[in-house]
């Protein structure tokens, strides 16, 4: 296995109607890619696709070197809104195991490996201060991530991450850059995440996945922030600053 | 008004009245009733299922009245029509809570269907206000014996199926990606509900269901959210409430039904104070986030 995903002449359809087609491109292991689109693109069905939520509506897509299945232990998924979803009245530290165990039958306790796994991933992401208070408790930016704790908790080889940057501030936004800088350090994991806005992402992107004009490609994140391309993506006219840092910005 | 108030003071007899055969009966029906809702009242909150389970309750009000119509047992004519209920509401998949007009329409409809059969079967007024008012003191050899059965069965089940029913509950978007059967427990839970249901309804009826199967447990998880103690608290309020409630109803002639709701109520202002006055003491920087 050497591609986190594949995809050969795919195309995606939800409900009967075609989304996008035409998707061919590998993804190597290891990189963080951001998957770009105007809004109903097709994003989160491409993620729903590599989960096996969603069949694959035809060509060949293979995620980890796999077809995609439901319940696949080496993804880690943070869904969109994910915790306006959730009801206020469980715990975080709840929340994540359940990352771990939810799946079981039984009542059976857990484990000390899975209870490690849990503090692991609640360090991972600098959440032990408020693991024990209710996620309704806590505030937007720690929601994330305790969301992306519990995606964690299973030692993922790929972490899906739909929105993660949505509703929260530029520090906030700020940090969790830096939590998914420092959680692609410190584990082997390759991230896939969607975003609306690819500047907080820039500094640590090494490629993107856009939607474009009803098809899917894939570049490096130089070819992909070109003023053309991003003006033809989102419909309004784009430009691309590089600022003396090196860094690139898009703005329109 | 003065006869009235006479009958309903205190009974210097509640001692021998405690220990006759009907109220062993309500001693054992009301334990079993506070059981079965405290496992699923639990899940009914934080599925935000609350509306759900009321609207069964009115679902099985025809039932009751049906069931007397055509003459079979009551118990059975509010099972048949609280599981068809909840089978229905669990196949549309979606929570109740985002159907409230929808639900509240059925429900509506249900009650109708409820007062027309009970006119049919030209039932007595004292019929009617059981199914809508509970009567635990009536409780039959019989019934117990259902109850035992609704009761050991929604615990086995339960207990097998609690872990991935919680992470499909809270969870459901991640719970499915991780292969759970989000839908098919969704169904599982509305049946073990309607017969939490059916029993509850026959304890404190139609109309004061949240009593037993929501406010016990909301009061708990008000106290604690740890899911093991929630369910456990919550049981052991609707316990206290039932065996309370019954010794006071003798004690002062009144109502079981009025005695229990009252002291499940009292439990949860109690909670609800208590929390608000733990929530105003610690200072919480971060707090009323949805």
């Amino acid at each position: 296995m050497t591609s986190s995903l594949t995809l050969e002449g795919v195309s995606a359809a939800r409900g009967g109607d075609r989304i996008w087609t035409d998707g061919s491109f590998s993804i190597g292991l290891g990189a963080i890619v951001g998957v770009i689109g105007p809004n109903g693109s097709g994003k989160t069905t491409l993620l729903q696709m590599m989960l096996g939520l969603l069949p694959v509506a035809s060509g060949t897509l293979t995620v980890l070197g796999e077809p995609p299945r439901r319940g696949n232990p080496r993804i880690g998924y943070v869904p969109q809104n994910y915790t306006a979803e959730i009801g206020e009245s469980i715990r975080c530290r709840d929340l994540v195991t359940l990352g771990r165990t939810g799946a079981r039958w039984g009542l059976g306790g857990r484990s000390g490996a899975d209870r490690a796994s849990v503090d692991a991933a609640l360090d991972a992401v600098s959440a032990q201060g408020f693991a024990d208070r209710r996620l309704s408790q806590i505030s937007g930016g720690q929601q994330q991530r305790v969301a992306i704790a519990q995606a964690l908790v299973g030692d993922p080889d790929l972490l899906l991450l739909d929105e993660p940057l949505a509703n929260l501030d530029v520090r906030h936004q700020h940090e969790i850059v830096e939590l998914l800088r420092d959680v692609h350090a410190q584990r082997e994991v390759t991230i896939f995440v969607v975003v609306h806005d690819l500047n907080p992402l820039l500094s640590i992107l090494d490629g993107a996945i856009y939607l474009l004009d009803g098809h899917a490609h894939y570049g490096a994140i130089g070819d992909v922030v070109d003023s053309e391309l991003l003006t033809h993506l989102y419909d309004t006219p784009i430009k691309v600053v590089r600022t003396a840092q090196g860094d690139l910005f898009t703005r329109s | 008004m003065l006869h009235v108030l006479a009958e309903i003071g205190y009974q210097s007899n509640w001692m021998d009245v405690l220990r006759a055969g009907f109220m062993r009966n309500a001693f054992i029906g009301g334990t079993l009733v506070a059981v079965a809702s405290g496992l699923i009242g639990y899940f009914v909150i934080i599925r935000r299922d609350a509306f759900a389970a009321h609207a069964l309750a009115h679902i099985g009000f025809p039932g009751a009245t049906f069931a007397v119509l055509a003459g079979i047992p009551v118990t059975l004519g509010l099972a048949v029509f609280c599981v068809s209920g909840g089978l229905a509401i669990g196949a549309l998949g979606k929570r109740v809570s985002n159907r409230e007009v929808s639900t509240g329409t059925i429900l509506a409809v249900a009650t109708g269907l409820g007062v027309l059969f009970a006119s049919l079967a030209s039932a007595n007024t004292s019929t009617i206000t059981s199914v809508l008012f509970g009567n635990l003191l009536a409780i039959s050899w019989g019934q117990l014996e259902v109850f035992a059965t609704f009761t050991g069965g929604l615990a086995i089940v339960l207990l097998v199926i609690a872990r991935p029913l919680l992470f499909a509950s809270v969870d459901p978007d991640v719970a499915a990606a991780k292969g759970v059967a989000v839908r098919g427990l969704g169904i599982a839970f509305m049946l073990l509900l309607a017969l939490a249901v059916t029993m509850a309804v026959q304890v404190v009826g139609t109309l004061l269901l949240f009593a037993l199967v929501v406010t016990p447990a909301a009061t708990a998880l008000a106290i604690t959210a740890r899911p093991v103690f929630v369910v456990g608290l919550g049981t052991g309020i609707g316990l206290m409430a039932v065996w309370i409630g019954l010794i006071l109803a003798v004690m002062f002639n009144l109502p079981p039904s009025f005695c229990i709701v009252t002291l499940v109520f009292c439990a949860w202002v109690g909670a609800l104070v208590m929390t608000r006055t733990r929530r105003t003491q610690q200072s919480r920087p971060l707090s009323s986030h949805g």
